[in-house]
C-alpha cells in the first residue's frame, strides 16, 4: 500500500512569496482581486514578469495566462523584460519640469550613457522618464526602484548614482 | 524622505500628527487617536452622518463632493455585502499630498476607513495605494496589522458587535484608476478601464456591491471632524466649504511644501507669504491652481479664495490641492505640451476622443514647439480641445481638453511668437539636440 504525501503544486517562486500568494488569493472577495500586486512582486523577485511567472499566477487564480496578459499590458510599472538592477525613474512632469527634471534627466542620459528605457551594458542600471511620482513639492524627484530622492541637484544625483553603483560592487 | 514645512498661518488639522511619530500605534492613541471611531461605534451611523453632513466636508479627490451626503446615497438595505474604498491612486501632476499622510499618519487613513464602513454599514474597507507608494504601503501594512491587534479591526471592533476588516492593495502604475470606477475594475484585478454610470458605486460598486469611494485625505479628515464635532470643523472653513484642506504648493516658490490651509485662503497670499513668494524675485507668469488638469490662471486672476466654488468662479478648479506656480521664464507652449504628453500617455484609449484627441494635440503642440507650427495650427488645438469637452467616456477627456483651452486662450500670443520660425529659445535647443540625434 503506497500512501501518498498530499501534493504541494510545484512553484517557480521563493518559498515565502508562495506562502504570499496562497494567502492574497483567499483576501478578497474574488480571488482575481489578488492578480496586480501578485505580478508586481512577482516581478520585484524576479525583475520582470516572466512567462513562467504569468503561467504560475493564472493557475493560482484559475485564469487563462492570455487574460493575466491582458491586464499586465496595461500597467506602467509592470514589464515584461528584465531591466538594470537599479532602475532610476525620472520625473519631468510639470512641478518637477519646472524645477530642472528634464535637465535631470538629460543629465543622467550622459552620467550613464544610456537614454530612456536602456540598460547600461553591465546591467547595473536602467533609466526611464516617468510621470509625476507623487513629490511634487520637493521637485525635482527621481525614484530608483521603490526609494524615492527628492530636491536633487545634478551634483546630488551623482552622488545618489555612485552610492548605487558601489551597493552593486562596480 | 520629503521634508516638512511650517508656516505660522497653517491650521493643522490632517497634518496635526505630521512629524509626530504617530505611525506607532501606540503614539497615536496618545495623540487622541482612535477616539473618534469608538465614539462613533457607541453612537451609530445615523449620528455619523449627519456631524458629516454639518462639518461641509467635500471631497479632497478633486471633485468636491459633499462627503455626508455621498455616504447617505447608499442604501441602508442591500442583498450584497457593501464596502469602502480608499483612493490612494494620487497620480495627479503636482499632487502629493497623501503622500505624507500614508507616511506621517496611517492610523487615522484606517480610522476614517472603520468610521466610513459604520456609516454605510459595510464590513470591508480597501485601502488602495498607486504601485509608486511601496514603501508608504509597507507602512500602511504594518499599521493595519498593529490596529487588528489592538482588536480595532476583525471581529467585534472595540468589544461591540461589529466587525470590520480593511485590506491595503497596491496598484501598478496607471493615472487612470483613480478615476472611480476604474479604480473598482482595478481592484477586480482588471484592467483600468472605466464603467458606465449608471448605477452609481454606492449602488452598484465593488463586487456588485454598493460601495463609497473617498480619498484618502478625505478619509484622514473625517476622525478629526468627529472629534471636533461638524459644527467647529465647518466654522474653519469658508461658506460651503468646510475645514481645511492640504495645499501642494509647486514649481516656483521660494518654499514649496505641503501646507494645511483653512478653504477659501486666498491664492495671492498663498503664493506669496506662505510659499515665500516667486523664487530669485522674479515675475509671477501664471498659476495651476488644483492639479494639472485645472485651467491655468493669469497673475490678475489669484486674487481668490482658494475653495471649490470661489476657483469655480475664476474659471478654474480647486481639483487635487496641486498648486503650481510658473515665473517669467517658462514657455507655456512647452508647459502646455508637457501637460498634454502626460494625458496622451495615461488615456486608457477605451473612447476615441479622448484616445485620438491627446494624440493629435501632443503631435501638434511637438511640431508647434518645436518651430514648424502654422498660424492655423493655434485655432486647430483649441478646436480639437473644445471639441473633446464632454464627448468622452470619463472626466479623463476633459481633464486633458480643460488646461489646453486655457493656455491657448490666455497666452495665444505666446503661441504666435512660435510661428515664422521663431520658436523659443528652448526650442531652438532641443531641435538641435535632436539634429544630433
Ligand atoms: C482621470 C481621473 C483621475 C483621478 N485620480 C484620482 C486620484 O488619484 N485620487 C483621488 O482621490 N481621486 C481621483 N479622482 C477622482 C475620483 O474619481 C473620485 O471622485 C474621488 O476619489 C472621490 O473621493 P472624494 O469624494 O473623497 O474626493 C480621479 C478622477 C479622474 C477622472
Ligand atoms: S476619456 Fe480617456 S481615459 Fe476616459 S475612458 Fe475615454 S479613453 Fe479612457
Ligand atoms: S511632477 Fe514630478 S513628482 Fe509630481
Amino acid at each position: 500500500m503506497t500512501t501518498e504525501a498530499p501534493m504541494k503544486a510545484p512553484t517557480i517562486f521563493s518559498s515565502e512569496l508562495a506562502a504570499r500568494f496562497d494567502k492574497l488569493v483567499a483576501l478578497y472577495p474574488a480571488r482575481r482581486s489578488a492578480l496586480i500586486p501578485m505580478l508586481l512582486y512577482a516581478q520585484d523577485e524576479q525583475g520582470y514578469v516572466t512567462d513562467a511567472a504569468i503561467e504560475e499566477i493564472a493557475r493560482r487564480i484559475g485564469i487563462t495566462p492570455l487574460d493575466v496578459r491582458n491586464v499586465l499590458s496595461y500597467y506602467s510599472l509592470l514589464r515584461t523584460k528584465p531591466v538594470g538592477k537599479y532602475h532610476v525613474q525620472v520625473c519631468t512632469n510639470i512641478s518637477c519640469m519646472l524645477r530642472g527634471g528634464q535637465e535631470l534627466f538629460e543629465h543622467c542620459k550622459e552620467h550613464l550613457g544610456i537614454g530612456h528605457k536602456e540598460t547600461t551594458p553591465d546591467g547595473v542600471f536602467s533609466l526611464e522618464e516617468v510621470e509625476c511620482i507623487g513629490a511634487c513639492s520637493w521637485a525635482p524627484a527621481v525614484q530608483v526602484n521603490y526609494d524615492f530622492h527628492d530636491n536633487l541637484t545634478a551634483d546630488a544625483m551623482d552622488a545618489v548614482l555612485d552610492q548605487y553603483r558601489k551597493q552593486a560592487g562596480k | 524622505m520629503p521634508t516638512l514645512v511650517s508656516h505660522p498661518e497653517e491650521v493643522k488639522i490632517v497634518s496635526s500628527r505630521f512629524g509626530k511619530g504617530a505611525t506607532d500605534i501606540e503614539r497615536y492613541i496618545e495623540l487622541d487617536g482612535y477616539q473618534a471611531a469608538r465614539t462613533a461605534v457607541e453612537k451609530g451611523a445615523d449620528w455619523v452622518i449627519a456631524e458629516m453632513k454639518t462639518s461641509g466636508l467635500r471631497g479632497r479627490g478633486g471633485a468636491g463632493f459633499p462627503t455626508g451626503m455621498k455616504w447617505s446615497f447608499v442604501p441602508k438595505q442591500s442583498e450584497k455585502p457593501k464596502y469602502v474604498l480608499v483612493n490612494g491612486d494620487e497620480s495627479e501632476p503636482g499632487t502629493c499630498k497623501d503622500h505624507l499622510i500614508f507616511l506621517h499618519d496611517p492610523h487615522t487613513v484606517i480610522e476614517g476607513t472603520i468610521i466610513a464602513g459604520l456609516a454605510i454599514g459595510a464590513k470591508m474597507g480597501f485601502i488602495y495605494l498607486r504601485g509608486e507608494y511601496r514603501y508608504l504601503l509597507e507602512i500602511m501594512e504594518k499599521a493595519i496589522a498593529d490596529a487588528y491587534a489592538k482588536g480595532f479591526l476583525g471581529k467585534g471592533i472595540f468589544g461591540s458587535q461589529i466587525d470590520f476588516d480593511i485590506i491595503s492593495h497596491t496598484g501598478a502604475g496607471a493615472y487612470e484608476v483613480g478615476e472611480e470606477s476604474a479604480l473598482m475594475e482595478s481592484l477586480e484585478g482588471k484592467r483600468g478601464i472605466p464603467r458606465i454610470k449608471p448605477p452609481f458605486p454606492a449602488v452598484v460598486g465593488l463586487y456588485g456591491g454598493p460601495t463609497v469611494i473617498n480619498n484618502a485625505e478625505t478619509i484622514a479628515t473625517v476622525p478629526h471632524v468627529l472629534r471636533m464635532g461638524g459644527e467647529a470643523y465647518a466654522k474653519i472653513g469658508s461658506e460651503r466649504n468646510g475645514g481645511t484642506r492640504l495645499f501642494c504648493l509647486s514649481g516656483h516658490v521660494e518654499r514649496p511644501g505641503v501646507y494645511e490651509l483653512p478653504m477659501g485662503y486666498n491664492l495671492k497670499k498663498m503664493i506669496y507669504e506662505i510659499g515665500g513668494g516667486i523664487r530669485g524675485g522674479r515675475q509671477l507668469k501664471a498659476v495651476v491652481p488644483g492639479g494639472s488638469s485645472t485651467p491655468v490662471l493669469l497673475p490678475n486672476e489669484i486674487d481668490i479664495g482658494m475653495d471649490f466654488d470661489q476657483v469655480g468662479k475664476a474659471g478654474s478648479m480647486l481639483g487635487s490641492g496641486g498648486v503650481v506656480v510658473l515665473d517669467e521664464t517658462v514657455c507655456m507652449v512647452e508647459f502646455a505640451l508637457r501637460t498634454i504628453k502626460f494625458y496622451q500617455h495615461e488615456s486608457c484609449g477605451w473612447c476615441i476622443p479622448c484616445r485620438e484627441g491627446t494624440d493629435w494635440l501632443k503631435k501638434t503642440l511637438t511640431r508647434f514647439h518645436a518651430g514648424a507650427g502654422v498660424a492655423k495650427d493655434i485655432d486647430n488645438i483649441r478646436y480639437l480641445a473644445e471639441n473633446m469637452l464632454g464627448r468622452t467616456f470619463c472626466p479623463l477627456g476633459d481633464a486633458a481638453a480643460m488646461p489646453t483651452i486655457a493656455f491657448v486662450k490666455k497666452f495665444r500670443q505666446e503661441f504666435e511668437d512660435h510661428l515664422n520660425g521663431k520658436p523659443c529659445a528652448y526650442a531652438k535647443q532641443k531641435m538641435q539636440e535632436s539634429v544630433l540625434v
